[in-house]
């Protein structure tokens, strides 16, 4: 099947996943086959297949420890896989770096935030927009016209992500002096700086309150709306995860337990055994 | 745009500052009021700014630590040397032939920072201070295993590692040696002067601090900050390290070329690690990252310990509590809060949203 993807082939129907109906006859976005790594003796991630559609919103959930956060490092290359191939817009990224893999698409966030935290909030999403708007070295340093007309065209777009969460107004800020809400939101903003095609979210809502959240769910459901993008997030707050994904994973002990709707994850016996049931009990 | 505003407004204030304190003390020295040993401080100063502005590119600006700062200053010293005494002939007039001297300096600091830097820095973890700290000692030996005159032919260099001697060059008559080995360059012309002292300085600050407040400076403190968040978001890590390491060893290459033309003769043991660790305080004690710290704390540590010759046995005494004062004053929460007043710098967010 990967071969046919490298040709740019659609979505064979049925696939191994649960895409979206809408994004069934597209590329998809992201697909992962027989995806595996090994840290010395510990299998942490074993045979995972995904396919996520181009404009999908899928959950990836499990308990503490059953290797969402490594998926996500394999995604993005910071750790190299042991086994199986990734095809980000059917290009297989196997050869790719973290920063090529950002280039040709995945964006994403940290369970442990990690901003640029002495640069101003402001500055932050222009990191993002490093690739997007682009001058020479030497325009910097001489300050020619490019570098005035394109730092102005930075200024507007940051502002421009920024209001997604209305954050513009503390733009001038340190993001590292930022409350812990405005630093995750700030996180989303900056990787949708880079313009990806598939957003990586890593519990976004964590340490949140309840009407953060809220307004965190509609704006995810906001953005994929208005960048037309696939969101895969990683999250605990059932919630969240049931009311905004169409298509949800359950990882435990680094392999999938079961795969599909939010209605077929709260009816499945497995996952209620292995990671539900635990939930409501604690 | 406010912001760029702002820190251009900044920069520009940092350039003017610096020019007043060139035009009073070119006043000063036209009026007479230096004595000689003051006025032998002015180029070192200002070649000694240069370094510190330049290592604080590195170290507060990249986040690396490099020991041996002063391997490139070496570089630029001692190639800035051999092109201002070789293109006498050529070129006559002393001002153009010192700019090139720099010019080369530069250039060559620059080559041996992408040989240094290259294998580095594309690595992860602390590798470039115990590189660098390597690099800073076996360049001056290196240097010491030289021998270069020129003639009418051009120039004869050597490597030096048996018992070879300045006649080995085999000059014609009228030829000139410029580096005899162990005995480093002699019979040096003092091209250097404080005003191109002065522009050296104000050509550095405005290198650094238009980079920093470039792309391609925000690229290299984002790395700084958090290496896995930028190439997260498609930063080439290496690319903007070596970016920074170049630059600065450039700019030492610079201050090296201005250095060594205004001494009649140089050894390499002049650039040795005391004096890398030395431009290292500089950098620290004046904040990492804060150019404008760089400057003065490269000021008053220089004047201070010749200053404190009178003191003679008890200079380096005095030298090192004045040291810890300084260490205990910049750190102090108050000072720190009351500078922050006075200078423009970023909001704390503490409320909520
Ligand atoms: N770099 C690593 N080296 C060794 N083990 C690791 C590494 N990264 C993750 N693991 C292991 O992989 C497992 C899954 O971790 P993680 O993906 O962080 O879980 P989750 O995000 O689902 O809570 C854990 O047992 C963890 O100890
Ligand atoms: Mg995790």
């Amino acid at each position: 099947m990967a071969k046919e993807f490298r040709r740019g082939k659609m979505v064979p129907v049925p696939s191994h996943s649960i895409v979206p109906e809408r994004d069934v006859n597209r590329l998809p976005v992201l697909e992962c086959q027989h995806l595996g790594i090994d840290f010395g003796g510990l299998t942490a991630v074993d045979e995972f297949n995904l396919t996520i559609g181009r404009t999908e919103i899928a959950g990836l959930i499990g308990p503490n420890g059953a290797g969402k956060t490594t998926v996500f490092n394999l995604l993005t290359k910071v750790y190299q896989p042991t086994r199986g191939t990734i095809l980000l817009n059917g290009k297989d990224t196997h050869s790719m770096t973290t920063s090529q893999v950002n280039q040709n698409g995945i964006a994403r966030t940290f369970q442990n935030i990690r901003l640029f935290s002495n640069l101003t909030v402001e500055e932050n999403v222009k990191v993002g927009l490093h690739n997007q708007i682009r001058y020479p070295m030497w325009d910097g340093l001489l300050r020619l016209p490019r570098f005035w007309k394109q730092e102005k065209l930075a200024h507007e777009s940051a502002l421009e992500l920024l209001s997604i969460f209305g954050m513009q107004d503390l733009a001038s800020h340190e993001a590292g002096s930022l409350p812990y809400g405005a630093q995750r939101r700030l996180e989303i903003v900056r990787a949708l700086a880079t313009n990806p095609s598939l957003l990586l979210l890593d519990e976004p809502a964590a340490g949140m309150n309840p009407s953060e959240t809220a307004d965190l769910m509609e704006n995810i459901v906001r953005i994929r709306d208005t960048f037309q993008i696939a969101v895969m997030l990683i999250e605990h707050d059932m919630n969240l995860v049931m009311n905004i994904c169409e298509g949800i994973c359950v990882l435990n002990f680094g392999r999938i337990i079961a795969k599909g709707t939010p209605e077929d994850i709260q009816a499945n016996p497995a996952v209620i055994e292995a990671y539900l049931g635990k939930q409501k009990e604690a | 745009m406010n912001r760029l505003k702002k820190t251009t407004v900044v920069d520009f204030a940092t350039y003017i500052g610096v020019t007043i304190a060139f035009l009073l003390v070119l006043g000063c020295q036209k009026g007479g009021l230096l004595t000689n040993a003051m006025n032998s401080w002015l180029v070192p100063i200002c070649c000694f700014i240069v370094m510190s502005v330049s290592l604080n590119l590195v170290v507060g600006i990249s986040g690396e630590l490099s020991l041996g700062h002063c391997g490139f200053m070496c570089v630029g010293a001692f190639t800035g040397i051999i092109a201002g005494m070789s293109l006498s002939d050529v070129i006559p007039v002393d001002s153009v032939r010192l700019l090139l001297a720099i010019l080369v300096g530069a250039f060559f600091a620059a080559i041996t920072g992408v040989l240094v830097g290259v294998p580095v820095l594309r690595l992860r973890g602390d590798y470039l201070a115990i590189v660098t700290l390597a690099f800073g000692q076996i360049i001056k030996d290196l240097i010491n295993c030289l021998l270069v005159g020129y003639d009418s032919k051009g120039l004869h260099i050597i490597f030096n590692i048996g018992k070879k001697t300045v006649n080995d060059l085999h000059l014609e008559a009228g030829g000139v040696a410029i580096i005899k080995g162990a005995q480093g360059a002699v019979g040096i012309r003092k091209l250097a002067s404080f005003p191109a002292g002065y522009l050296l300085v104000m050509v550095s600050l405005i290198v650094v601090l238009n980079l920093v407040r470039s792309r391609a400076g925000r690229a290299i403190m984002a790395i700084r900050d958090n290496r896995i968040a930028a190439e997260s978001v498609g930063l080439s890590v290496t690319k903007y390290k070596l970016m920074a390491f170049v630059t600065s060893a450039a700019l030492a290459g610079a201050a090296g070329a201005l250095y060594g033309l205004n001494y009649g003769s140089l050894v390499s043991s002049r650039f040795d690690f005391n004096t890398s660790i030395l431009v290292l305080v500089y950098v620290v004690l004046g904040g990492l990252g804060n150019i404008w710290g760089s400057i003065i704390a490269t000021i008053v540590l220089y004047v201070l310990p010749e200053a404190l010759r009178q003191f003679d046995a008890y200079r380096m005494l005095v030298y090192a509590i004045v040291l810890i004062l300084v260490m205990l004053a910049t750190n102090n929460e108050h000072l720190k809060e009351m500078l922050g007043r006075i200078l423009p710098g970023r909001k704390e967010a503490d409320s909520d949203g």
